[in-house]
């Protein structure tokens, strides 16, 4: 039975820029979901990154505000120092408890609380990157009935991130580079 | 926790603080609270919601601890030093014009961000002539507070943060080391007032030219928020300053209109 996406979380740290450069500019003009973005950064005060991605797609990239509304075909990039957490109405919630994985944005925090909101609906992709973050918020994912996809860890400048989800999260399948763009096309 | 169940777990919990402690929550964001409150059953090793449940409306001390679990204190001496900056160089120097200052720290956690602005009065040479109300809900970290007490494994961010507010002096000239702590000059914590206050049901108590209250509203939902709007609006003199923090604004409150974006960060000034 095909799933329905009404959401996909791409969870990224080192290494996962240059994945997204690539991917951002083949994606489609009309995605029928929001595409929100949980990158670890090492400072938050630019304004760089969203111009940077903007410049690479014509679908809207934005950074997220507190409270704002769920909307289709947005890209949404978490703000540097917040977690961000889902509420049932489909609203943006930040949190600045305390770092988890030695990160903000955890890209675990953001998993688990969008698992419970989305359920069968959530799409996560987890890139590139040298920390454990994402595999325990990839097993909560599915035990809500959501997929998980990694990119393939020979393909990442910082394989440890998709490695460890593959290997003690729970994932659905593990995706190269040029597959990328394809998939989320058509989800 | 069955997350499906969890949601129904937090209405159920948040009825029960309300009704035998008189804290509402109910207005605050759930998603937040909802994982605070399961973590702390998953940390204290709770074997059924019954039990958990039992524990916190039975058991005061308990309360406490679930109280400071589900608050989120996290701060840090000159967090966002850019906005600092602002109060340094815009804000101050113009309530410096009056005769004496009075600032509301709303939120104030561990003390931190007080600190922080008593040591820029300081160099503002405003010190003297101003007096710092910080409250907070939790009174577990108002006890930390007034201990003025950092602990040195902060200190190499707190220096990095100060400089780039702007810091004058040098930031070890604040603070005496021993040990593994930082023990801050007494004479910053002579022009503070730490004391509990909750947002959400008390009431104001004086009148100030500057309020801050950072990271605590995106915790509140719409309503909510715009109840604490309003008791800073009846809070703030005319002319005087509120300032947000760095992912909250002013802009959907029902107060809005008397204010007016000040050019730095996000403060406003109050207009009528
Ligand atoms: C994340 S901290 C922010 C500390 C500081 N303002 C800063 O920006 O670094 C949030 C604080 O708000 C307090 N708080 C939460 N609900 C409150 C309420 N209803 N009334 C007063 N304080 C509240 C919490 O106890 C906590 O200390």
């Amino acid at each position: 039975m095909e799933q329905r996406c009404e959401t996909l979380i791409i969870g990224g740290s080192a290494g996962s820029l240059d994945v997204l450069l690539k991917v951002l500019p083949d994606l489609k003009a009309d995605l029928a979901f929001a595409i929100i973005l949980v990158l670890h950064r090492k400072s938050g005060r630019d304004n760089m990154l969203t111009e940077l991605l903007r410049s690479k797609t014509g679908l809207r990239v934005k950074e997220l505000e507190e409270k704002e509304q769920i909307k289709a075909t947005n890209i949404y990039i978490v703000p540097p120092n917040y977690h961000l957490l889902i509420e049932n109405n489909r609203t943006f919630s930040l949190d600045v408890s305390e770092k988890v994985s030695f990160s903000r944005p955890s890209i675990d925090v953001t998993f688990e609380s969008a698992a419970e909101v989305f359920r069968e609906a959530l799409v996560c992709l987890l890139l590139s990157g040298s920390n454990s973050d994402g595999t325990d918020g990839s097993r909560k994912v599915k035990a809500n009935g959501g997929r998980v996809f990694v990119q393939n860890p020979i393909s990442a400048g910082s394989p440890f991130m998709p490695q460890n989800a593959k290997e003690h999260g729970n994932i659905d399948a593990v995706l190269n580079i040029e597959e990328i763009a394809e998939f989320i096309n058509h989800l | 926790m069955k997350s499906a169940r969890s949601d129904e777990f937090v209405d159920i919990v948040l009825a029960d603080v309300l009704e035998v402690y008189g804290y509402d929550f109910t207005g605050y964001s759930r998603a937040s609270l909802k994982r605070r409150i399961v973590r702390l059953y998953e940390m204290d090793k709770f074997v059924s919601f019954a039990e958990y449940r039992y524990r916190i409306r039975t058991d005061s001390n308990y309360f406490k601890r679930f109280l400071e679990e589900i608050t989120i204190n996290v701060t840090e001496m000159f967090r966002d030093p850019d906005f600092y900056r602002d109060l340094r160089t815009e804000i101050l120097p113009k309530l410096g014009t009056y005769p004496f200052i009075r600032i509301w720290v709303a939120g104030c956690s561990t003390g931190e961000e007080a600190y922080s602005v008593a040591i820029i009065l300081k160099e503002l040479n405003l010190l003297h002539k101003s007096l710092i109300y910080a409250t907070d809900i939790n009174s577990a970290v108002l006890e930390t507070a007034s201990k003025a007490i950092i602990s040195l494994n902060k200190l190499k961010l707190y220096t990095e943060n100060y400089i780039d507010a702007g810091g004058t002096a040098d930031f070890s000239d604040y603070y005496t080391a021993s040990y593994s702590l930082g023990k801050l000059k007494d004479e910053l914590k002579s022009k503070i007032i730490f004391s509990t206050h909750n947002l959400v049901t008390d009431n104001s108590f004086n009148e100030f030219q500057l309020i801050l209250c950072r990271n605590v509203l995106i915790y509140f939902d719409r309503p909510l928020q715009n109840q604490v709007f309003e008791l800073f609006d009846g809070s703030l003199e005319k002319f005087g300053y509120l300032a947000l923090g760095t992912k909250e604004t002013l802009d959907f409150s029902l107060v809005s209109n008397n204010y007016e974006r000040t050019g730095a960060g996000k403060i406003w000034r109050k207009i009528q």
